[in-house]
């Protein structure tokens, strides 16, 4: 009896713990004012609690800058646009329950997100059946838009609702192993990934990429999100002589694994991906944070001549979270869809299939954002290939190769 | 480079840290016979008290001060929540049937996380910690961290002094004597009230002590901490016997060391590479509390469990 009570009730907990949510309009407020006689909502889906939040958080004030600055500069004469952030918290059934409400609520006409490849396989459906635009500034997994059996050559695009500003990991992987191998002349890696579809799928490009290189695999293993205890894997990563150890999920975790990893002496630097290029990363780690690496996509915000007026508008607000590492695409994303609608909109009236006829506007982008130029290739991925490596010196990410991977 | 003595080292601290917050289940098991659900977030409060007092203090007060500062901040807010949970959520309900109590326990625990997520500032996402200035130690092929020397040290001196307690001091073995039988124990002048709410009082205390240790030891503190750590801790309760204080520090450490030896080596035996590392560790860990309980239904070191559930 006690522990039949105490399986019961601990699946309840967890149940209920995955099932606690506060979305009640939160971080919706924000804008407001202009003069226009048709209101526009740009639905935002991130985690803006608890786990990757502070990436998070700088995707959905990114999309809030791109809408009061349209709203200010009056972009689209007689609509006034609107932000309404949903909190998916890094779950996509989470997400999935926000693209329903965010297709359900008639105002809003496209949405920005979300940061997670995972939780983006489960929206995909529910906005493409509504036929609205979804742009992610932040999801890099590739068979989001060239289907499943892109490796092998077939690309088809699944949804044509589904748009991104960010590059994906086929080419982020090949660019992080390119420099693992070629730059730091690293031999031996240890792999290790959150078993999400961001993370194993970067973490299975880097090792197919590293070794193509001349490098080889040396371990590998995988953690749960949420994971707080790796004294056991640094152990084993710090006995295995690896020379680097690659990351491929968010800086949750890594913040910490890099941390336990240098405490026990092991001397490698940790590699991974645009999950993990977040100032909260250094922050946790401290200066055991120091010599690690992290791939990002897009070039740095802070030297495009474009984005200093966003920044400095990020910061004089003082809104939360960290803008570098999505806040220009997550505008940029935005702005793509501001845009559209000053394309459909007529004397601040939109047509009444507004959102099917947003598709073609957004397909169509061909613009200068503040992260680099905004235009979609056929599967709905950005042009724009630009990758970044970076290093933390001294307490901050410093930039150390921009370019881009041609395999 | 053999890694076992590194490992056995790493299970043990971890073992440790949940066989401190293992002891309020136990204890409030065995005098009330409620497993308090509620107890992973005494310890996460636990954790945020000691937060509290770190950035009261004034700016570069020495660790040798603010150290036992912390831990008296953190065993306030902790003892002060478990005895008034016990007091408004626990009592009211004494008499009620069994599962009353229980899904109170659950809404407590729910109300707690979010009371913290959404009051306590800039708790929606992790609280970095303060850490301790020394470490990490050499001994021979391990290393040691400062955060594990904290929690064996508390832990420890916790476990020594609580023995103690029960063993020697009258309101010790009032406490055995209600946990035996409380009606008769009633009969024998004992104030049962009391002897609950001290229970409740010493397992929000070692809830605290595992809070600061975990600050210290993963260097920050979120809101959803007590939960996983609640439920490791609930299960070294019961693997170690639960309503038995030695068996909830032997269950958290037996825990502890499970998880650990299936992360480093399950993925060496030939045919079980898919079912090591990390991401497996829980799964082993509830598959020995199985084994375990089918083989020994009333746990490692318990006794009395077969005629109370």
């Amino acid at each position: 009896m006690l522990i039949l009570t105490a399986v019961l009730t601990t699946g309840a907990l967890t149940l209920t713990a995955c099932g606690s949510r506060d979305n009640k309009d939160k971080g919706s407020g924000g804008s407001s004012g202009g003069s226009g006689n048709t209101t526009v909502t740009i639905g935002v889906d991130a985690p803006l609690t608890g786990q990757n939040s502070a990436t998070g958080l700088g995707l959905q004030y990114g999309v809030q800058i791109a809408a009061d600055q349209a709203n200010a500069k009056k972009t689209v004469p007689g609509v006034t646009f609107k932000v309404k952030a949903l909190d998916d918290k890094a779950l996509p059934a989470t997400g999935q329950l926000n693209a329903t409400q965010l297709v359900a609520d008639k105002s809003v006409i496209a949405t920005v997100g979300p940061l997670n490849s995972g939780v983006a396989t489960n929206m995909q459906q529910v906005f493409s059946s509504a036929n609205m635009v979804e742009i992610s500034p932040a999801n890099t997994a590739p068979e989001l838009t060239q289907g499943k059996d892109w490796q092998t050559g077939t690309k088809a695009r699944p949804f044509k609702t589904y748009f991104r500003t960010a590059t994906t990991d086929a080419l982020q992987g090949g660019f992080a192993a390119q420099y693992a191998s070629d730059t730091l002349k690293k031999k031996k890696a240890f792999v290790v990934d959150d078993k999400q579809t961001y993370g194993s799928g970067l973490a299975k490009l880097f090792k197919q990429n590293f070794v193509k290189d001349g490098g080889k695999v040396i371990g590998e293993d995988h953690v749960n999100t949420g994971d707080k205890d790796f004294s056991t894997l640094v152990t084993k990563i710090k006995n295995s002589g690896a020379d680097i150890l690659y990351y491929g999920g968010q800086y949750d975790e890594s913040q910490l694994i890099t941390k336990q990893l240098k405490d026990v002496g092991a001397k490698i630097p940790l590699m991974g991906g645009d999950g993990m290029f977040s100032d909260t990363y250094i922050k946790t780690a401290g200066k055991e944070a120091e010599g690690d690496l992290a791939t990002s996509v897009g070039a740095p915000l802070d030297t495009e001549p474009a984005a200093k007026d966003f920044i400095s508008t990020y910061k004089s607000k003082g809104y939360p979270g960290d803008y570098s590492t999505y806040g220009g695409y997550s505008f940029d994303a935005a702005t793509a869809i501001i845009n559209a609608v000053g394309k459909i909109a007529k004397d601040g009236k939109l047509p009444s299939d507004a959102r099917q006829q947003l598709i073609a506007a957004v397909q169509a982008s061909d613009f200068q954002g503040i992260a680099g130029p905004v235009k979609f290739d056929q599967y709905g991925d950005t042009t724009n290939k630009q990758l970044t490596v970076y290093q933390v010196t001294n307490g901050k990410w410093k930039a150390v190769k921009s370019g881009t991977f041609n395999g | 480079m053999n890694t076992l003595p590194q490992q056995l080292a790493n299970g043990l601290f971890l073992g440790s840290m949940y066989g401190l917050i293992a002891i309020g289940y136990t204890m409030v098991y065995g005098i009330v016979q409620l497993i308090n659900f509620a107890h992973g977030e005494i310890f996460m409060t636990g954790g945020f008290g000691a937060l509290t007092v770190w950035l009261w203090l004034p700016k570069g007060t020495s660790m040798w001060m603010a150290v036992p500062l912390m831990l008296i901040g953190g065993a306030i807010v902790s003892v002060l929540i478990a005895v008034g949970a016990e007091r408004f959520a626990y009592r009211p309900l004494r008499g009620a049937p069994r599962l009353a109590p229980l899904i109170t326990a659950i809404g407590l625990s729910l109300a707690l996380q979010q009371i913290v997520f959404n009051l306590y500032p800039n708790a929606k996402s992790n609280r970095s910690f303060p850490q301790l200035p020394f470490g990490p130690y050499h001994l021979g092929s391990i290393s040691i961290q400062s955060g594990d020397i904290f929690l064996i040290a508390a832990g420890a001196v916790c476990m020594t002094g609580l023995a103690f307690f029960v063993r020697t001091s009258r309101t010790g073995r009032a406490m055995q004597a209600t946990a035996q039988d409380p009606d008769t124990a009633r009969l024998m002048g004992i104030n049962t009230d009391r002897i609950i709410v001290i229970a409740f009082a010493i397992g929000g205390l070692f809830a605290a002590v595992a809070g600061v240790s975990y600050g210290f030891k993963y260097g920050n503190v979120d809101y959803s901490m007590g939960f996983q750590a609640g439920l490791k801790a609930f299960t070294a309760a019961v693997l170690g016997g639960i309503g038995n204080i030695y068996g909830a520090m032997l269950g958290g450490v037996v825990l502890g060391l499970a998880e650990a030896m299936a992360t480093a080596y399950i993925s060496n035996i030939p045919g079980m590479e898919q079912f090591g590392g990390q991401a497996w560790a829980s799964v082993w860990a509830f598959i020995l509390l199985i084994l375990v309980l089918l083989l020994r239904p009333q746990g490692l070191l318990g006794e009395r469990v077969a005629d109370r559930a």
